[in-house]
């Protein structure tokens, strides 16, 4: 295990950081960014045609 | 003294009856059940086996409590007896419960066990939506979901069960088990977009957890309303004199085998630790909840959880640490316990993944579910200049969980894969053969029209006598394939079995 980095935020600052703060590579990032756009490509054929209605109408029983 | 970590994953689908104005989920969830269960007597003849039998809660008990007297005011949940209910001559469950469809895998061995039947049971689902689109009428479809919320406030679960040794005081486990709860979240969660407790979207746009939102006790009886981080439903299924089973409801369902294999391989391995003494910390926070929602919202994985003992520390170091005394546990006592091939990979997999976390978050988009989620919903907010909490990203959110191949988002998504076809496939009709799932799903294959009810400790045998026979399996270690295979295979007749059983 490398030394472990101790970042520490306050909650406030976390909120407004939390979006910036995901998972974000460097090195790999270009080729990580190329697949990305093949894929969102892709998925555009697959998605469900009105989110909207799809989205409202999923409504399910609570359960355990 | 650690115990063999024998375990199990029931999982609740979220179901959408498509093309008609009255959906009602509970008729949907026994149309899609029948309709497998149709097809299966159909095509398998006796190869698949009978699977229609019906499950016995004679002695069920979900409103026992761990901890002896269950506090006034708790709700033990209902059993619901009415409704179809099968096992499958894999070992598995598959009934109607809460309105959903659920599937409870056999007793497995090992991590690489669970993860095979857990997507075994995926196929039993989409096999189950092609049986029942073929009756119903045109236009109609029934599409299920393997997730744990509509988005709505309203979630279902995927619940873990550990076997447990009953010597273990209830108070210890509570104390050492829920901060691994709380943790494993970072690489178990399978992320969602929003939160269902009244943030906002600019509050919280993602968060790692389904099911986090749901948590409000830190302790309790209940599964349907404020569910604690720990159930203390105590039902063990096996001798009760010997074992618990540790009842799990806090984990998300997992698309990731890798997720899943980590989420099962890594609490077994506590566990075992815990019943051997082996954490040697203390880091019960001072608002267990409070830490579950923080480690849940925090995408960049660095939140203080404030200890009981003064201080603070992250998730990260939480698992860093659980991973640090398992090497050192294994080191002592051998893999036995959680699988002699399993158990190294867990350890590899569970240090490659905390590095991960600490250097380059974003290569776990092959293996973490809410990482490769939000890597994709992300990417199509920016190429389409979206807010957060537009409806599309929620239809993608929901959509990674579709169990339709075609439609699946999280089979585009690249995910690395543990299990080959071929072991999937067996895991639809054949049981594991290390547990005494093997005895129950090999006795429905062979004698399926001699057997009139079975549950998870007990097979109940019809063979023509004046009474009916009961076989008791108190013990999740036998009737393994080493121990039953041949008797089995070379009994003509159920009679037969039973009477060389000395049952």
């Amino acid at each position: 295990m490398p030394e472990r980095e101790q970042i520490r935020r306050t909650p406030a600052e976390r909120t407004e950081t939390s979006v910036d703060d995901a998972p974000q590579g460097s090195e790999t990032g270009e080729k990580l960014k190329a697949e990305l756009d093949d894929l969102l490509d892709e998925i555009d054929e697959v998605l469900e045609t009105n989110a909207e209605d799809f989205v409202r109408s999923f409504v399910q029983k609570g359960g355990q | 003294m650690a115990i063999r970590k024998i375990c199990g994953i029931e999982t609740e689908y979220g179901i959408v009856h498509r093309g008609t104005d009255d959906p009602n989920p509970i008729t949907a969830s026994s149309v899609l059940i029948n309709s497998y269960l149709s097809d299966l007597n159909r095509s398998g003849g006796s190869a698949l086996g009978v699977p229609q039998v019906g499950w016995d809660f004679e002695f069920e008990s979900p409103g026992s409590d761990a901890r002896g007297v269950a506090p006034i005011g708790s709700m033990p949940p209902e059993i619901e007896t009415h409704l179809t209910n099968a096992v499958l001559t894999n070992g598995a469950r598959y009934y109607v419960d809460h309105a959903h469809p659920e599937l409870s895998t056999p007793e497995c061995g090992d991590a690489f066990s669970i993860v095979t039947f857990d997507r075994s049971a995926e196929v039993i689902l989409e096999r189950s939506m092609l049986a029942a689109d073929a009756l119903l009428p045109d236009g109609q479809s029934i599409v299920v979901y393997k997730n744990n919320s509509d988005g709505k406030g309203n979630s279902y679960g995927c619940h873990e069960n550990y076997l447990v040794d009953r010597a273990l005081p209830f108070g210890r486990i509570v104390a050492e088990v829920t901060p691994h709860f709380i943790t494993r979240q970072i690489f178990c969660g399978a992320g969602k977009v929003g939160s269902e407790i009244g943030f906002s979207a600019e509050e919280v746009p993602f968060q790692i957890s389904q099911r986090a939102d749901f948590f409000e006790e830190e302790v309790g009886l209940e599964t349907t309303l404020k569910r604690p981080i720990i159930n203390t439903r105590d039902e063990p299924h096996a001798d009760p004199q010997k074992y618990r089973r540790l009842h799990v409801i806090i984990g998300d369902a997992n698309m990731s085998e890798v997720a899943t294999f980590l989420k099962v391989g890594t609490t077994a391995i506590v566990l075992a630790m815990i019943e051997d003494d082996w954490i040697k910390a203390d880091f019960r926070f001072t608002s267990p909840i409070g830490a579950l929602r923080s480690v849940s919202t925090d995408l960049s994985m660095s939140a203080a959880l404030p200890l009981l003992s003064g201080g603070s520390i992250t998730a990260l170091e939480v698992q860093v640490h659980l991973l640090e005394r398992a090497i050192d546990w294994t080191n002592h006592h051998g893999f036995d316990l959680v699988g002699t091939q399993a158990g190294p990979e867990i350890l590899r997999r569970w240090g490659e993944t905390l590095l991960a976390i600490e250097a380059e978050s974003a290569s776990l988009a092959s293996t973490v579910d809410w990482i490769a989620k939000y890597r994709l919903i992300d990417g199509y907010r920016e190429r389409h200049g979206l807010a957060w909490g537009d409806a599309r990203l929620h239809a993608l959110d929901l959509q990674y969980h579709d169990l339709r191949p075609e439609k699946s988002l999280a089979r585009r998504v690249g995910l690395e894969t543990i299990c080959t076809k071929a072991d999937i496939e067996k895991g639809t009709s054949n049981p594991p053969e290390d547990t005494r799932a093997y005895f129950r799903g090999a006795c429905l294959a062979k004698f399926g029209s001699d057997i009139v009810s079975a549950n998870w400790d007990s097979l109940v045998f019809d063979t023509g006598g004046d009474s009916l026979r009961r076989v008791a399996m108190m013990e999740p270690s036998r009737g393994t394939a080493a121990h039953v295979a041949s008797v089995i295979e070379s009994s003509q007749t159920a009679a037969e079995l039973l009477d060389r059983l000395g049952s």
